[in-house]
């Protein structure tokens, strides 16, 4: 009797084992159909006009061969554009904010709102960023409501929490023995923070830049609100661009054969450069603490 | 040994924390209710000894056990894990009640975990590990509160009583006392005294005064190997090593 | 600029009176961060005001029926009101929790209890590649190769099995509200999984010894000791997961039919506060729509904030320890 209300403990205790190791399993099945899927479809679409040539004229004809190839240029340049002018934003900001929070907040109220703020922003969805940018042009400046000017700075509200986010773990993981050795031999407070705290915290510092980048390279939602089709590439500030993603949904809902390759092409170009940032990223943070461990 | 049957023997039985070593070859006989107190200084091996002893060591991450331990004669190591740890129960050296869980949900764990009891019979296990383990007379008025409310020394007391309920038949404690303070201490040292005539008590324990007062035999480890085991006056009178020696004159820092 | 000054070999004899250059210095740079804090603190602020003032002639026009008109319908009527697209969202961030959190808790179960170590590491990171994954990239997926397999497979035998309970109703098409909440599953499992595993780690090894003493089972253990101690981290983690799903645009956009109308079954065409945004904003047929939809943004982003604020302030309130075993 005793024994049987064991081995049904231990049945069960294994049957549980299973199960959760079956929603590993199923929870895999999407990643690797996804992989997959963005691979099969998207590996024939490299070339190397791909990567230099316009967007081709939509082809309605069934015969995929009749129809130009075209490439994503446009799409390249304007993802590197808003990225460069949303890192341009959000990086000072995000920087600064946590420096403030760190070596003049301590543990302050300052210090707190800062980091709740932070925190807050970070669950801001997507598209939001996308309306504020709207409304705010909306507001001041209808002629820019579509722009690169309105791409980035949706873009940047998305970043600028992840910047924040990550400079402040990095800051407050160096000792604070460090700050005080400097100040004792008579640095100045600033010099100590930018020559001696924010260098110690570099590699962190780094990685939340990359992943913020790593972010904002694969939102779409926001810029959908504040571009418009705009299939030329950069033309100007005042003009939108069209970066990598927004292009996969354009292509992804046109009935275009030839778009809908070039989605797929685009997708896998995309995952790369993601997966790419996040695999350098962790090298950076994988030296910081190699280094915090070795001393 | 003076009659009395053996109830755990510990055979040429050495423990690994990955490529380390931290006990080897150690060779002992546990008799069957009496009080065995493990000595030694700090880092000699004495918890890994014990966590052997009810199979607790392996849980731990790349931990691995050579050698044999016999309880009542069968390989412990070929029994089933967890019916070994409900035969022999553990005291842990820093108090861990169940952090969720109320002071009665703790005592009563272990006979819900494994058998069908009444309300009635759960409550008279309740009330008696609590006697038993002298925490009775301060918790009665609030069984349901949380074991986080209660003092660590209370706490210790509620590890021991969520221990007995389980009704083992030897009771491994890690210095159960280092929590308490001396009156919660004599309560404990007391308490082994009476549990001797039904369990069998293994006690690591750094105060030797302690260890004299409470065992009947006596185990003294050092750097992971065990240096001397016998009656608990013979070890102290007439210690056969000089380490030993040493060790309960004090002359060893 | 401070070491020029090594003609003095006793610095500490005017240790408190900082140098000019340094007091400067130190002015600059905290004007600067400064202002760094001020415009973070300010953006937040700045979302409010300014989906405020877009929403303005909606919320003039509507006032508090916004919240109870159930049609959202620019012809003939130009009436809006947020009941469709609350009741798209709501429907579908239940399904997709109720489908992502048996199988994230079981993942982090497996993930910190059961699986052998070496295993540990590199399955959580393929989890967490999950999330890195672009959202437009699970939706162009999900209109691609989802799509068809739910309206010719799963869709028509959920039909058959399980219609009666009105559920199921309805022509499944694949576009429709259960695709949605199924891609948004995929979506925020990583959330869940990852914030659950850190909780479940974070168990002290005493409580799981504690368990085991006393002769419990791999799963008794992680039933009594691990998920009860882990509880509020887990719960936080599906908090902030259903953050996720309430926001998440693109992909559902591309999946959920689009149709302004609350949703009669799971194989309705259906529409969330953020897809109705999406799919609406550059095609709004007169201002007062615009404004209706920048109103729709606003209670998204009360909702959103206010979840995330709540499993911020559980988190925090978890980071303050118990009282286990003091020292
Ligand atoms: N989990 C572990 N991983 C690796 N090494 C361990 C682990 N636990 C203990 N050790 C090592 O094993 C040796 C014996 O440790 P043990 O805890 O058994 O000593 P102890 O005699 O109980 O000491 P104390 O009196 O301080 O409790 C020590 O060198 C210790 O560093
Ligand atoms: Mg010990």
């Amino acid at each position: 009797m005793k024994f049987d209300r064991h081995q049904r403990r231990k049945i069960f205790s294994h049957g549980m084992t299973v199960l959760s190791g079956l929603a590993i399993v199923v929870i895999l099945i999407p990643l690797i159909a996804i992989l997959y899927e963005v691979i099969v479809q998207g590996l024939p679409a490299f070339s190397v006009g791909f990567f230099t040539k316009q967007f081709p004229v939509p082809c309605g004809s069934s015969n995929p061969s009749a129809c130009p190839q075209g490439g994503i240029a446009p799409a390249i340049q304007g993802t590197f554009i808003l990225i460069g002018m949303s890192s341009l934003i959000a990086l000072p900001i995000g920087i600064g904010a946590a420096m403030f929070a760190v070596e003049y907040g301590g543990q302050s109220v300052w210090a707190r709102a800062i980091s709740t703020m932070a925190d807050v922003l970070s669950g801001l969805p997507s598209i939001l960023a996308g309306v504020f940018a709207y409304s705010l042009f909306l507001q001041y400046n209808r002629t820019l409501t579509f722009s690169t000017f309105s791409e980035a700075i949706a873009l940047a509200v998305l970043m600028v929490p992840v910047v924040t986010r990550a400079t402040e773990e990095a800051l407050r993981t160096v000792p604070q023995s460090v700050r005080e050795a400097a100040l004792a031999l008579g640095i100045p407070r600033w010099k100590s923070a930018l020559r001696i705290t924010l260098i110690t915290a570099l590699p962190g510092v780094v990685t939340g830049a990359l992943l913020s980048i790593a972010r904002a390279a694969g939102e779409s939602a926001p810029i959908l609100l504040t571009s418009l089709f705009s299939l030329h590439g950069f033309t100007g500030f005042n003009y939108s661009v069209t970066p990598m993603p927004l292009w996969i949904y354009y292509a992804a809902t046109s009935p275009y054969h030839n778009w809908q390759v070039l989605a797929w092409g685009t997708a896998l170009f995309l995952v790369l450069i993601i997966l790419s940032i996040s695999v350098v990223s962790r090298i950076v943070l994988n030296r910081l603490t190699r280094r915090a461990a070795g001393g | 040994m003076d009659g009395s049957s053996i109830k755990m023997r510990v055979q040429d039985l050495s423990a690994y924390y990955g490529k380390s070593r931290a006990i080897e070859h150690i060779q002992l006989d546990i008799p069957e209710r009496k009080v065995v107190a493990v000595m030694g200084p700090s880092g000699c091996g004495k918890s890994t000894l014990v966590r052997c002893l009810n199979r607790i060591h392996e849980t731990a991450p790349k931990a691995r056990v050579e050698g044999t331990v016999l309880l009542d004669g069968e390989d412990l190591y070929a029994l089933d894990a967890t019916l070994v740890r409900r035969r022999v129960g553990m005291v842990f050296q820093k108090p861990n009640p169940f952090a969720t869980m109320s002071i009665y949900n703790n005592v009563s764990a272990a006979p819900r975990f494994g058998g069908h009891y009444s309300r009635d019979e759960m409550d008279r296990i309740v009330v008696r590990s609590l006697k038993q383990a002298a925490l009775w007379d301060e918790v009665r008025e609030r069984v349901d509160a949380p074991a986080t409310s209660l003092s660590g020394g209370q706490q210790q007391r509620l590890c021991i009583a969520r221990a007995l309920a389980a009704q083992p038949e030897v009771l491994l404690m890690d210095e159960p006392c280092s929590a308490l303070d001396p009156l919660a201490t004599a309560k404990i040292e007391q308490l082994i005294s009476e549990l001797k005539q039904e369990y069998t008590v293994v006690i690591v324990t750094h105060n030797m005064q302690q260890a004299a007062r409470v065992s009947d035999y006596s185990a003294f480890l050092y750097l992971g190997k065990l240096i001397e085991f016998g009656p608990t006056e013979e070890v102290f009178e007439r210690p056969k090593d000089h380490l030993t020696e040493a060790y309960i004159t004090g002359r060893f820092g | 600029m401070p070491m020029g000054s090594g003609a003095n070999p006793f610095p500490s004899s005017s240790p408190s009176r900082p140098r000019r250059p340094a007091r400067w210095g130190n002015r600059i740079f905290a004007f600067l961060t400064g202002a760094g804090a001020v415009i973070l603190v300010g953006i937040v602020l700045a979302l409010f005001v300014f989906l405020y003032l877009g929403a303005k002639q909606s919320i003039d026009t509507f006032g508090f029926r916004f919240f109870t008109i159930s049609i959202w319908n620019p012809f003939p009527y130009n009436v809006y009101g947020i009941v469709p697209f609350l009741a798209g969202t709501l429907i579908t961030s239940s399904v997709a929790l109720f489908v992502a959190v048996p199988l994230s808790l079981g993942a982090a179960i497996f993930l910190t209890q059961q699986a052998p170590r070496w295993m540990r590491g590199p399955v959580a990171q393929l989890i967490e590649l999950l999330a890195a994954i672009p959202s437009i990239i699970y939706g162009f997926w999900a209109l691609i190769v989802l799509v068809p397999i739910m309206r010719y497979d799963i869709e028509p035998k959920l039909y058959t099995y399980l219609g009666w309970t009105g559920l199921f109703s309805g022509t499944p098409i694949g576009l429709d509200v259960l695709t949605a909440s199924l891609v948004l599953a995929v979506m925020v499992i990583p959330t869940i999984t990852a914030i659950s595993r850190d909780a479940m780690a974070a168990v002290p090894i005493s409580q799981k010894e504690a368990a085991l003493s006393l002769g419990a089972t791999n799963w008794e253990v992680t039933r009594r000791s691990v998920i009860p101690y882990a509880r509020t981290g887990i719960f936080a983690g599906i908090v902030l997961g259903l953050g996720r799903a309430l926001g998440e645009t693109m992909a559902v956009t591309l999946v959920i039919g689009n149709s302004n109308h609350v949703p009669k079954s799971l194989f309705s065409q259906g529409q969330t506060i953020a897809s109705g945004i999406a799919n609406q904003f550059l095609e709004a047929s007169s201002p007062l729509e615009l404004s209706a939809l920048i109103e729709a943004g606003l209670v998204l982003l009360v909702i959103a904030l206010a979840i995330n604020v709540g499993a911020r302030v559980i988190l925090g309130r978890l980071q303050t320890g118990r009282g286990v075993g003091q020292e």
